[in-house]
């Protein structure tokens, strides 16, 4: 495996160079700095007024654009690298087909991430300065988990995608497919399927609770407002079936296993099907 | 002469949407040979050594690479292989990262690989920090063909090598062709065979997916 953190920090390299890069730090650094600042500065302390609010916007925020920067951005990439024939150059090079995928996902995990949460220390860290007596650590280690694993379920999905898929714009819109399947799912969706009463409410509350970003939009509310009532009545049926503590481990938990092994299948696909 | 064997195709048949582009082809390639690989587009050249370097997976017969399977072994196949695309494809590392992943995936020292710049009369020391991309055309084949002879490799692979040069780094090129001094063989994918009059001591030429001449010259 000498070959994988080649490939990783190559990527991180590459990707460092890259437009898309300095749009997606700008948008989650810049504005996700800017609402943890604007945010924190108006609570006297970093109480649960200030911060409730903002937390609120960056959920959404976070579940409207970090899933489709992550998707469009790491599949036109690939899909580029594999029509422009650098793929093709750059594993004619003895480096095997697991070193290069893995290294191509972590290198691209570490700078979807990183972006993030360097945004969130930096809200924090503004927040202790503007007058914070003490560190919110309970909601920097749910949030850390909870982005961190909703990069992964993206990037995983993004992988999958893109080995499966080798033409560039058919990527491109497999992946709005996704995003947009998965936004109507958190709310709309539902909403239309429990109206029409033709499925029972466990079962359509089963379909929101696969959908990783209702895992994500759930675990996140979870912290500030742990008898979710944002959220309504379905808060009494969660509660009673897995219980605050397991709701979540299941927001932070679920999406990983299913981005992992999103990735997993789009590694064995860049196996066994033809590279170019 | 001892014939050793580093390429054996079997009857190698490799399908595209149904359309056969390789239709039972057989190539064996000794050390020693140079080959033109001649053909119209869409004869099965590219595809030939796509599957040689174990991009695709043939349908039916059989490749073997110093008796390695292409896609199972692809790292031991690579290590004695170097291959130079038709046209440099636009790698966003800068020359220097480029340099490093050749030293650390091919075992080959980036001095090397400045060596046989200089003998092409390319100064790359100067353009370390700049993105390979961003050199131009002739740099850039120049760079690649600097890379593909310093990695020192039994079997050389040129996709229309010289499209991108000049008169002057052409001549520079066939006098390092000439001057390797070990024992390989290359293979050179041509539509022109006086592009590689000379160099070639054995022409091959396909079409429809088939090898329809193969012969020494």
């Amino acid at each position: 495996m000498k070959n994988f953190g080649l490939v990783a920090y190559l990527d991180i390299k590459e990707s460092l160079r890259a437009k898309w890069f300095y749009v997606y730090a700008f948008v989650f650094g810049g504005l996700m700095g800017l609402f943890f600042i604007s945010g924190i500065t108006d609570s006297v302390v970093m109480g649960f007024t200030g911060l409730s609010r903002l937390l609120l916007v960056f959920i959404q925020v976070t579940i409207i654009i970090l899933p489709i920067f992550i998707l469009t951005t790491t599949v036109k990439s690939i899909a580029a690298d594999r029509e422009s024939n650098v793929l093709e150059y750059m594993l004619s090079f003895p480096i095997s087909l697991k070193e290069y995928y893995w290294g191509k996902f972590i290198g691209r995990f570490a700078t979807v991430f990183f972006p993030v949460i360097v945004a969130l220390f930096i809200g924090v860290a503004w927040g202790l300065y503007k007058g914070g007596n003490q560190m919110p650590w309970a909601m920097i280690t749910l949030y850390s988990a909870l982005i961190f694993s909703i990069c992964v379920v993206f990037l995983g999905i993004a992988f999958f995608i893109s080995t499966l898929v080798k033409s560039h714009d058919v990527a491109i819109g497999l992946s709005f497919a996704v995003w947009i399947v998965l936004l109507a799912f958190i709310d709309v969706a539902l909403i239309g399927l429990m109206m029409q009463n033709r499925m029972p409410d466990e079962l359509i509350i089963t379909i929101a609770m696969l959908n990783p970003l209702e895992a994500f939009r759930i675990g996140a509310i979870a912290l500030f407002d742990p008898e979710l009532t944002v959220i309504g009545p379905v808060a009494y049926y969660l509660l009673d079936t897995l219980g605050h503590a397991m709701l979540i481990v299941y927001a932070v938990i679920y999406p990983i296993v299913l981005g992992m092994l999103f990735a997993f299948f789009g590694y064995t696909a860049f196996k066994k099907r033809d590279l170019l | 002469m001892e014939h050793v064997k580093i390429v054996e195709a079997r009857h190698v048949v490799k399908r595209f949407m149904g359309a056969r582009v390789l239709d039972d082809v057989s190539i064996d390639i000794e050390l020693g040979d140079k080959i033109a690989m001649m053909g119209p587009n869409g004869a099965g050249k590219t595809t030939f050594v796509r599957s040689m370097l174990g991009f695709y997976h043939i349908d039916d017969g059989e490749i073997r690479v110093e008796g390695y399977d292409p896609i199972k072994s692809r790292v031991e196949v690579l290590k004695n292989i170097s291959f130079i695309p038709q046209l440099p494809p636009p790698v966003k590392l800068s020359v220097s990262e480029l340099l490093g992943y050749v030293q650390r995936s091919a075992d080959t020292p980036a001095q090397r690989v400045i060596g046989e710049a200089e003998a092409m009369e390319l100064d790359i020391k100067r353009q370390m920090e700049k993105p390979f991309f961003k050199l131009s055309g002739g740099m850039k084949q120049k760079l690649l063909i600097a890379i593909a002879l310093a990695r020192k490799s039994k079997l050389f692979v040129f996709d229309e090598p010289t499209a991108n040069l000049d008169p002057k780094a052409r001549d520079h090129f066939y006098r390092l062709l000439f001057n390797i001094d070990y024992p390989h063989s290359t293979i050179f994918i041509t539509h022109r065979v006086e592009e590689v009059e000379g160099l070639a001591n054995r022409k091959i030429y396909m079409d429809l997916g088939k090898v329809v001449e193969d012969e020494r010259i």
